[in-house]
């Protein structure tokens, strides 16, 4: 390798689905020892990039350069000879094997387990980052798994290492022990493409930024040079033409939903817990609650839509105390909810459409089930409607959920929720891994609804669509909400500070 | 393939049975002449697979509904047990007792005692999360020791020359039989059929069988729509058990006619193998309990007329799961064996 030489290069990269550019003519370029980060919200594109660097994705254009030679990096395999590990945000780790295990089953295999054992512990030691390797997986701490990873990254002696999210899951202080690890990588060489939304972290850690929105490379600077406003506005974007809201009149409609005084725990430990949440949704209006994924987002959907119950009075649907109640009976006060997972939650993925209805018009439709049995015949009917006025496009006359596009698939199951009276409307992430158009027309049914007198609320990452569709926006930050502020009153710096930070006063 | 894959699995277990046959010493084509079809060659004998086929068919119907939930329960034969037992009550303690309700009245007590042995791991799953598999299959061993200490202790009957036995139940107390010239066959067998069709209604119709399958398909989706796991889990307990006391009662006032300190060969065990040959569909256990019955059958066959074990009648049972089971598995995954030493290439392509 020549001096000077950037250790990887890309030029020109990008990846389809569809017509959808998850990657649009990206180019980049890291240096030797750098850490480099690579910034942008959720939906950017970050994670299709980094899954080509590691040969999980195959890109449909441009080049990928490694120390001088274009090449081509079929699967991870191949990303690995070359010097490229990964660590991943979600841990590919198996419970139930110990460290060692785990470790030797991503090595190449002819090396004993004493052996790997013997290198991981050393190896760990060395950097601080101390492991026992006969311990199982199940009994570590997320902190410790996540060192796992790194150890089972840097025994494959890796040139440049990609770290998705990696304080996502970690304390503050584990982070900090994380960024000594990562400096002193950086020092003996080791290249570092560091992912994250957070900005502090970056402007303390990474001595170049790549940012990325919708695709696109919109930004290439020294975080150090920068505010975390600067920063913020390149990653969200103020630049892009923003839509003006809709006219609204200045006195709220009535109340539709209420939440009081909310705080829940978690219910496992990567569960974000609620604290004292407190909103009001308002007759023919959008509220859309901003935010980070992993910030309560998931939490306040199921206690609001009573998947997970809660007090009797923090919930209130139209005067009603509904906390105690469970999901269906919520939607028989008139409230209709859309889950973000599609499949395995707002549909189950191996039934029929039909099927599909009955899921959760059960006693709400009429003919739908007549005493203890159900009829698919009026089941088939619904479907037929919903099909019909939502535009959902399917192979065969009733096919099975998991089968249709993501885009068609929410389509169907916004029209489920929405196709009878629904006056309360909650949806969590509506154009989620939508493509384009369907986005556009789930968008547009949304503001259509408002406009007819439902109360709405919308919780999505997306910030470009809450200040499309929403009139008052909050952010959900740690799992606390801030007030709802008007969305002509605020701009996307103010809340993607917010978003980031967590805190309302820097704003 | 749903429905290859049984009868794959059933040619592969006659197979691997002709092997285990010649390895025994024994003629393997004539062995499963003996086994398989000489027993269904006469009347009585079909008698006899009709009652063997009773419980089976209505225990594996009611493990259908509680597998399909995702509910494991391996306990039938205890609620068999407890269910045969509660309906004895009244003709082995109020013998005096006379009339056309008594066997209602114990059909009643059957399914009674069944529910509420079968309550235990339902309990004790929602309460206090315990892993149902075991719970259940070890009341199984409770329940059997149970019997076995009332029939030789406070249930043993005075006029039976300490033989551990009940009193023999009247005829009012008694399943009458279907077509006493031909052999012992009694309406037993007609309730089961009746009791598998109404599951299958109960699956195909109604909104409690989309609920089993929505919680077995997919538990998030069935919060969603609004069902309660919990209580599908006693709903699935309770009728998985319900099913199990009916067959035990069916076959203590049917075929047996009084408590002996067995009352089931491993119907209850056998049952799962139903369930599952039968895709776990009530329907499917029906025509599954039969085969299963023929198994019971051809054990006591072969050991007169071939000189072998009984016991090969569970090693053609367990034949039967495995391989089953294995064809379920193997027309979904491809096995590979890898010997070289190429490192694994899709570590982790997530």
């Amino acid at each position: 390798m020549v001096q000077g030489e950037a250790l990887l290069k890309l030029e020109g990269i990008s990846k389809y689905y569809g017509t959808f550019k998850a990657n649009d003519r990206i180019s980049l370029e890291i240096q030797p020892g750098e850490i480099h980060a690579l910034l942008g919200e959720n939906g950017a594109g970050k994670s299709t990039l980094v899954k080509m660097l590691y040969g999980s994705l195959q890109p449909d254009e441009g080049r990928i350069v490694w120390q001088g030679e274009g090449v081509e990096i079929p699967n991870p395999a191949t990303a690995r000879d070359l010097g490229i590990g990964m660590v991943f945000q979600h841990f590919s780790l198996f419970d139930a094997l110990t460290v060692a295990e785990n470790v030797a089953l991503a090595l190449p295999p002819g090396k004993s387990l004493k052996q790997v054992s013997k290198e991981l512990e050393e190896i760990s030691s060395s950097y601080g980052l101390p492991l026992k390797a006969s311990a199982r997986i199940h009994d570590l701490s997320v902190g410790e798994r996540q060192r796992v990873e790194i150890v089972r990254c840097l025994l494959q002696h890796p040139k440049l290492i990609i770290m998705d999210e990696p304080t996502s899951v970690l304390t503050p202080q584990e982070a900090e022990d994380l960024f000594k690890v990562l400096r002193r990588l950086s020092d003996e060489g080791k290249a570092i493409l560091y992912i994250s939304h957070k900005l502090a972290e970056v402007q303390a850690l990474c001595q170049e930024a790549t940012i990325l929105r919708h695709g696109k490379v919109v930004g290439e600077c020294v975080p150090a040079d920068e505010t975390p406003i600067s920063l913020a506005k390149m990653m969200v974007g103020s630049d892009i033409h923003e839509i003006s809201p809709r006219d609204v009149p200045v006195a709220h409609g009535e109340v539709m939903l209420q939440v009081k005084d909310l705080s829940l725990a978690g219910i496992s430990g990567f569960d974000t817990a609620l604290k004292d949440i407190n909103f009001m949704l308002h007759k023919g209006e959008i509220s859309g609650v901003a935010g980070i994924a992993g910030n309560g987002q998931n939490e306040l959907f199921d206690a609001v839509s009573g998947e997970r119950l809660s007090g009797k009075d923090n919930v209130t649907i139209k005067g009603e105390p509904v906390g105690h109640l469970n999901i269906q009976k919520r939607r028989k006060l008139g409230a209709m909810f859309i889950s973000e997972e599609r499949l395995g939650h707002a549909a189950v993925p191996e039934f029929s459409l039909s099927e599909n209805v009955i899921l959760t018009r059960h006693g709400l439709e009429k003919d739908l089930n007549k005493g203890p049995f159900v009829s698919r015949r009026s089941a088939r009917k619904v479907k037929d409607k919903i099909v019909e006025q939502f535009d959902v496009r399917k192979g065969s006359d009733d096919p099975v959920a998991q089968s249709l596009s993501g885009g068609n698939l929410q389509k169907f199951v916004l029209g489920r929720e929405v196709m009878g009276d629904a006056e309360i409307i909650v949806v969590n992430q509506p154009t989620w891994g939508v493509d384009a158009g369907s986005a556009a027309h789930i968008r547009q049914t949304l503001v259509d609804l408002a406009a007819k007198g439902a109360a709405i609320l919308v919780i999505s990452q997306d910030l470009d669509e809450l200040f499309e569709v929403a009139d008052a926006i909050a952010t959900l930050s740690e799992g606390r909400l801030s007030p709802f502020v008007p969305t002509r009153s605020t701009d996307r710096h103010k809340i993607g500070l917010q978003m980031t930070s967590g805190t309302v006063e820097n704003a | 393939m749903t429905y290859l894959s049984p009868i794959i699995g059933l040619a592969l277990a006659l197979i691997a049975g002709a092997i285990m046959f010649s390895f025994l010493g024994k003629p393997p084509l004539g062995a499963l002449y003996a086994y398989f079809i000489e027993p269904v060659s006469e009347m009585w004998s079909v008698h006899e697979l009709l009652i063997k086929a009773a419980p089976l068919i209505l225990m594996g119907a009611g493990l259908c509904v509680c597998y399909q939930s995702n509910n494991w329960n391996i306990g039938a034969e205890g609620q068999m047990i407890m269910g045969g037992m509660a309906g004895s009550i009244l003709p082995v303690m109020f013998p005096q007792i006379a009339g056309p309700f008594v066997l209602p009245a114990m059909l009643i007590m059957g399914v009674l005692g069944g529910m509420a042995y079968a309550a235990i791991p339902a309990l004790l799953k929602t309460k206090f999360k315990t892993n149902e598999i075991l719970t259940s299959l070890m009341l199984v061993y409770i329940a059997q020791l149970f019997l076995d200490w009332t029939v030789r202790g406070a249930w043993r009957n005075p006029q039976g020359l300490n033989f551990p036995e009940t009193r023999r139940f009247d005829d009012f107390a008694r399943i009458a039989e279907m077509m006493p010239a031909d052999g012992r066959a009694n309406f037993g067998f007609v309730i089961a059929i009746v009791v598998a069709l109404a599951i299958w209604v109960m699956m195909a119709k109604s909104m409690k069988g989309f609920q089993v399958k929505v919680i077995g398909a997919s538990p998030k989706a069935a919060r969603f729509a609004g069902f309660d796991a919990k209580k599908m889990v006693f709903f699935a307990f309770l009728l998985a058990g319900a099913t199990a006391g009916l067959a035990g009662i069916v076959e203590v006032a049917g075929a047996s006619g009084q408590l002996r300190t067995t009352i089931s060969p491993g119907y209850g065990f056998t049952a799962i193998i139903v369930a599952f040959l039968g895709r776990l569909n009530p329907i499917g256990a029906i025509v599954a309990g039969l085969v299963l019955a023929l198994t019971f059958l051809g054990g006591e066959a072969a050991q007169i007329s071939l000189g072998v074990s009984d016991k090969v009648a569970r090693v053609f049972q367990g034949l039967i799961l495995f391989f089953v089971l294995a064809c379920d598995t193997l027309i979904l995954y491809r096995i590979r064996l890898v010997f070289s030493a190429k490192p694994a290439s899709q570590k982790g392509a997530a």
